[in-house]
Order: structure tokens, then C-alpha cells, then sequence
């Protein structure tokens, strides 16, 4: 805003006033001259990026006086975690209670799909495959593999069926809820299409609704289906972005799901509409709680598992998801992260090499990066362009995202001990309190110093 | 010699009847031809079969008939609820009434013939099947259909092939009205030989003169501005 006079005496004064407008800041101007010149809505990847209540608004109560801890250091904290013990006859076994997300061979390309099952497999945990089918590479290397049914139905087959160790239907997810996947056509290559029945290097707009049910009594016969094929042998999941989460958990439950999955606003995508990653959904801190509470009011809690994910990147946030009431998390953007996602360099037979160029043709810079639908990616993730995709060594990826589940787990079992308990699926809601009115109230465990819970007391 | 089975859903539950025909009926080899009786409606009938074997069910079925066929024929003597033959990868599902919602939903290869009408959706997102809908079709059929053809011979309901993209649709009668993307295009020899190769296969006289051809006009395939509320 410019006062009366004082523009023109500031400038001679030679003073140069910069008074940036809250509603029209950089960004929104950015955002103005980009719809201005293009006329079309901006896609990228990624997932939420404005300022959250998140996990980190809670800390954990750990023991003192009245509580007794574990030895850190040598007592022993059981990670292992069951799902689908409500109707499959073989449910799933995983040594952590980290799951790798869905995440599409079209998006990734296929050495990161190999690198994501080598290193689940090595940490005894599962991937998940994504919306365009699966690859051999992903189901040779992923001990357990959980084989995802989606509204575009792109290569989806029985036989792959019967070799996926669980199914996970997909309503939607958290950072699209109510939208369909977005596959650009420089990402769409020759493999990518035939595995899609697509013609090559057309932009791909999947379906945001399942081309054979759409409400959720028919839903429970589809998951019937599914059951009848496989021969009640696997567990079915039901993943869903978070919005009305009460509600749709309930649903998911009455329809017949093993296992529920809540993807909180700030899950990942590879392409979608800014506005729709931005605008949509609620946080992942404010879907847990709700979705506990529709299991609990369902009586269900202990039979029918929850997964939750959308933003999770450390154990600590591992742990105060499972404290709220999670069963498992599911990672994608950390994982992407840990394989090099907007890092300066990528990794070359034994070097580090300088991507620093590739991002600035980009037009951005790591750190920064969300490019991911331009299937450039610098550091060679999420791509489908061979020169781009031998940047990343499936082994040395592996080894690298290993190294992440493992810290990841380090920490979990830190502050389950620290708690004191010998079992990370003991924390309790009761070990957390909120440092902000707005995590407390959503979280729904009090205020740090206080008994208030917004909303609640 | 044909060797017959006979399953009565009176006395057998649907979990009984698939499980018989994965896992004991491929055991015993080819040519085998199962009748089912009592179907009174029921939902996921011969799903996820997996053996060149011939299942007859004997009156009206639910939901989900046939899912993801692969090798078998199956024909129901009757009507049937929502996607029939949905994702069916080969051999044939007939219905020799009218189909509910969704028939063949992304089927992906074999054949589809549903023999009186089919309601609205009937093909939706189908990756290389072929369906015959000896009536008519309701809205938004071959809705995102990717590959193989449908053939209508009654009429076709409001938004016919809507974001088509690669499948083709023939229809013998009046077409409602098209979807974003849907054009019609002449039809040419190959058409004509295309349609009447399937109304055999389907077992319709091979009359295609009143035929027309509708396929994507591929103005959708890449993002511009012109498109507007389409996407």
C-alpha cells in the first residue's frame, strides 16, 4: 500500500520502500502472471507445501518418576506388525510398521520401483505398486508386494492379481481426494503406454471414479469379488484421502475392508493440479484421530488395521502416528527423498555428480524442485527418460533408502523405550501432548502444561 | 462325450462354487461344462476363472457375473446386474437377456455379448474387448475407452464414447448424442467387415448397412488452453 506523499519523498530520499501485499504477495503475483500467459491451471508433484499443523506440534511424555523407560540402548522394542487379520487367511507379516506407498511405474521409473523392493524386502517390509500396473522388476524384488485396484484400471490382470501378497483399492488420495492420476505425455514412453493400453506420448487423465461401482454397497460386493478371486487368501485394503474421514472409514469397514488407509492432505503426487494438492483434503494430524475414533465406534480397533500417510518423513513422526491410534505408516515423498529427490547431486558409479544445471533448465533449483510431471527429474526418480533414468543405481538406492527405514525405525524404537514400552504398538495417546491450540484440538491430546483439550474438556 | 457337471447354488454358497471352478475343475482338464442352477440373483458368480471350460448359469444374475474372465465361456439364461464380464481378459461371456450398469467395464480382451439391452456405462474404460449389445445402450457408454469395439445394434444413449481414445463403436440405430471427443466418421470396408465378423461371432445376422462409426476425433489427447471446461 502506498501512503500519501511518502512514495515519492522516499524516492528522493533515495530510499527504495519494498512493501509486500499479504494477499498479493510473490507467490500470488507468480501465480496471477503464470494463469495470465498460459491459460491453464499449473500441475506439479509433490504434495502440500503451504504450513501445516503436523506431527511435530506433539511431543512425547516420556518417563520420569511415574513412568519407568526401557533401556535404550539394550532392551528389546518389537516393531513386527500384522495387517489383514480380519478375513485373509494370509495376512500380512511386516518386521516394521513402515510400508512404502503406492507409488505408479509411469511416475518412477522402473529402477526406482526396483530399488523401493529391494530395500522393503532387506528391512522386511512391503511396497506398493501404483496406478499403471505391475512391473516384474517391482515384484521380483519386493518380498511383499501390495498390488493397488484404481479407478483407471491401467494394466490390471488377474494373473497379477494372484501374485500380489495383498490388494489395495483406491478411492483416492490425500493429495488429490476426488481426482483422478495425471500422467504427462513426455512420461507416457512406449513401455509405459503398452502397459496402459495408451498410444505413447499422450497426456494421461485417469478416471477419478471406478469404472465398475460407484457407491459403498456396491463397493462391498467389488470387494467381494476381489475376495472371491484370490480365494480369501490376501487382504484387501481400502485407501482413501482424508476428507470426510469418520464417515468414509465407517463405510470402508461396513463394505468389508482388512485394512484401512487415510492419506492426510500432505500425501504426495506425481502430477495433479496445484490448486487441487493445496486446497483439499484435510491434514494428516487431523484425519488419524478421526479415522481411530470411526474404527473404535465401528468396534473394530485391533481388527481391522490402519494405515496412515501424508507427509510422514521422520520416526518420530512413526511414532506419534502410532501412538494416536496407527497401525502402520506408509511413506512416498520420504522415500523419494532418501533415493536423492531434490538433492544437488546424483550418485554415478562411485561419484556425485552435479545436477545443479538440470534443475535450472527446470526452472527451479533442489530443495525446491516439485517437478516431477516433467518426467526430468534431475536426480533420475521420476522419470521415464533412459539417459535420465540410469542416474539412479538401484543398488546404491536401495542401500541408501535401507538406511532411511532403518534410522527411521532407530528413532521409532528410541522413543518407544524412552516411554517405556517393550512394543512400538503399546504408545498410547496418552504419551503425547500438543504444543499448539490447533494440534491439540486436532490431535485431540492436551495442551503441553494444561488438561485442555479443544473441543473436548 | 460332453461331461457335464451340475452346481446347485440351493445347496452350495458362492465361495464353494468359484473355489470348485479354480482350483478342482482345471484339475480335471479341458471340455468340461459346468451348468449352474439356483443363481436367484446372486453376486460374483464365476469370477476369476482361469480354464477353457464352459459354465452355463441357469437364470438371473447380480452383480459382477464373469469377473475377469480369462479361457472360460460363460452364458447366463437370464438377466444380469451391475459389470458383468468386467475386466475379462479373454473367452466369452453372453447373456441372453439385458445387462445392468457397467457391462464389460475395462475388459481387455475375449468377448462380451450381451443380447437384449445394456444400461448406461456398458464398456466404460475398456482396454481391447469386443461387445455386442444385440439392443440398445444407455448414457455414457465406451465412456474413456481405450481400445477394442463395441457394437450396438438398437440405439446408443446421451454422451456416446465420451474421451474416447483409441476403441471404436459401431451403432446400428439412433445415437442420443455424442460425448467430448466422440466424432462420427464414414464408414469404410474394413468397417463393414469389422461389424459383420462380430455380429456372427455373436450369432446376429451379419447386416451392417445401417451401421455408423464413431471413434476419437484426438483433440483431448495433449493439454491446450482451447479445451476449457472439457478437462
Amino acid at each position: 500500500m502506498l501512503m500519501q506523499g511518502t512514495g515519492i519523498n522516499s524516492i528522493m530520499a533515495g530510499h527504495l520502500r519494498k512493501e509486500e501485499s499479504f494477499s498479493f504477495n510473490r507467490q500470488v503475483l507468480d501465480y496471477i502472471h503464470h494463469a495470465a500467459e498460459h491459460g491453464l491451471y499449473e500441475i506439479r508433484g509433490l504434495g502440500a507445501k503451504r504450513a501445516l499443523p503436523t506431527f511435530d506440534d506433539l511431543v512425547f511424555l516420556t518417563a520420569s518418576a511415574s513412568r519407568y523407560p526401557l533401556e535404550g540402548y539394550r532392551e528389546k522394542c518389537i516393531s513386527k506388525t500384522v495387517l489383514g487379520t480380519r478375513y485373509a487367511k494370509r495376512p500380512i507379516e511386516l518386521e516394521i510398521p513402515i510400508t512404502i506407498a503406492g507409488m505408479s511405474f509411469g511416475a518412477l521409473s522402473a529402477n526406482v520401483k526396483e530399488a523401493l523392493g529391494r530395500a522393503a524386502s532387506a528391512m522386511g517390509t512391503s511396497t506398493t505398486t501404483g496406478d499403471g500396473g505391475m512391473t516384474r522388476e517391482e515384484r521380483q524384488s519386493s518380498r511383499t508386494l501390495v498390488y493397488q485396484c484404481l479407478p483407471s484400471r491401467y494394466g490390471f490382470n488377474p494373473e497379477d492379481l494372484r501374485q500380489a501378497d495383498a490388494i489395495e483399492l483406491v478411492i483416492g488420495q490425500g493429495a488429490k481426494p476426488g481426482g483422478g492420476g495425471m500422467l504427462l505425455g513426455q512420461k507416457v514412453s512406449a513401455r509405459v503406454a503398452g502397459m496402459r493400453t495408451l498410444p505413447e506420448g499422450i497426456d494421461q487423465r485417469s478416471a477419478c471414479r471406478h469404472p465398475d461401482w460407484t457407491g459403498p454397497d456396491d463397493l462391498t460386493i467389488k470387494l467381494l469379488e476381489l475376495r472371491e478371486i484370490t480365494d480369501w487368501q490376501v487382504p484387501i485394503y481400502v485407501k482413501m484421502g482424508a476428507t470426510r474421514v469418520r464417515e468414509d472409514v465407517k463405510l470402508a469397514v461396513k463394505a468389508g475392508a482388512d485394512v484401512v488407509v487415510i492419506d492426510g492432505m500432505q500425501g504426495g503426487t506425481a502430477a495433479t493440479q496445484q490448486t487441487f494438492i493445496e486446497h483439499s483434503g484435510i491434514p494428516t494430524l487431523a484425519a488419524l484421530p478421526l479415522a481411530v475414533e470411526a474404527l473404535d465406534e465401528m468396534n473394530v480397533l485391533g481388527e481391522v488395521q490402519l494405515i496412515i500417510s501424508g507427509g510422514i518423513r521422520s520416526g518420530a513422526d512413526v511414532a506419534k502416528a502410532l501412538a494416536l491410534g496407527a497401525d502402520a505408516v506408509a511413506i512416498g515423498q520420504g522415500v523419494l527423498m532418501a533415493l536423492g529427490c531434490n538433492s544437488d547431486t546424483y550418485h554415478q558409479a562411485g561419484e556425485n555428480i552435479d545436477a545443479t544445471a538440470d534443475y535450472t533448465a527446470l526452472q527451479t533449483a533442489a530443495g525446491f524442485c516439485h517437478h516431477c510431471h516433467t518426467g526430468r527429474c534431475p536426480v533420475g526418480i521420476t522419470t521415464q527418460i533412459p539417459q535420465l533414468e540410469t542416474r539412479l543405481e538401484p543398488e546404491w538406492g536401495a542401500r541408501r533408502l535401507k538406511n532411511y527405514l532403518q534410522v527411521l525405525t532407530m528413532e521409532l524404537t528410541t522413543l518407544a523405550r524412552a516411554c517405556g514400552k517393550s512394543n512400538v504398538h503399546h504408545l498410547e495417546r496418552e504419551d503425547l501432548v500438543a504444543l499448539t491450540i490447533e494440534a491439540a484440538a486436532m490431535a485431540k491430546v492436551p495442551l503441553a502444561g494444561t488438561n485442555w483439550i479443544p473441543g473436548k474438556s | 462325450m460332453d461331461r457335464l457337471i451340475q452346481l446347485d447354488l440351493a445347496g452350495l454358497t458362492v465361495r464353494e462354487l468359484n473355489q470348485f471352478l479354480h482350483q478342482e475343475l482345471p484339475s480335471r482338464g479341458a471340455g468340461w461344462h459346468v451348468d449352474v442352477l439356483n443363481p436367484n440373483g446372486m453376486h460374483n458368480l464365476a469370477v476369476g476363472l482361469n480354464a477353457s471350460v464352459d459354465v452355463d448359469i441357469r437364470g438371473h444374475a447380480g452383480y459382477f457375473i464373469a469377473g475377469m474372465n480369462q479361457q472360460a465361456r460363460v452364458t447366463v439364461h437370464g438377466n444380469v446386474g451391475w459389470s458383468v464380464a468386467e475386466n475379462i481378459m479373454s473367452g466369452s461371456v453372453r447373456v441372453k437377456g439385458c445387462a445392468s450398469e457397467c457391462a464389460a467395464a475395462s475388459g481387455h480382451g475375449g468377448l462380451v455379448v450381451i443380447e437384449q439391452d445394456a444400461s448406461s456405462r456398458c464398456g466404460i474404460s475398456m482396454k481391447g474387448c469386443d461387445i455386442v449389445v444385440g439392443g440398445s445402450v444407455g448414457h455414457l457408454s465406451a465412456f474413456m475407452a481405450q481400445a477394442g469395439t463395441l457394437v450396438v445394434r438398437g440405439n446408443a444413449g446421451p454422451g456416446l464414447g465420451d474421451s474416447l481414445y483409441e476403441a471404436v463403436i459401431y451403432v446400428g440405430g439412433e445415437i442420443h448424442s455424442l460425448g467430448a471427443d466422440a466424432r462420427e466418421e464414414p464408414m469404410q470396408m474394413e468397417d463393414h467387415a469389422r461389424v459383420a465378423e462380430l455380429l456372427t461371432r455373436a450369432g446376429f445376422p451379419a447386416e451392417t448397412g445401417r451401421f455408423k462409426r464413431i471413434a476419437s476425433a484426438r483433440s483431448l489427447y495433449h493439454w491446450h488452453a482451447d479445451a476449457g471446461d472439457r478437462y
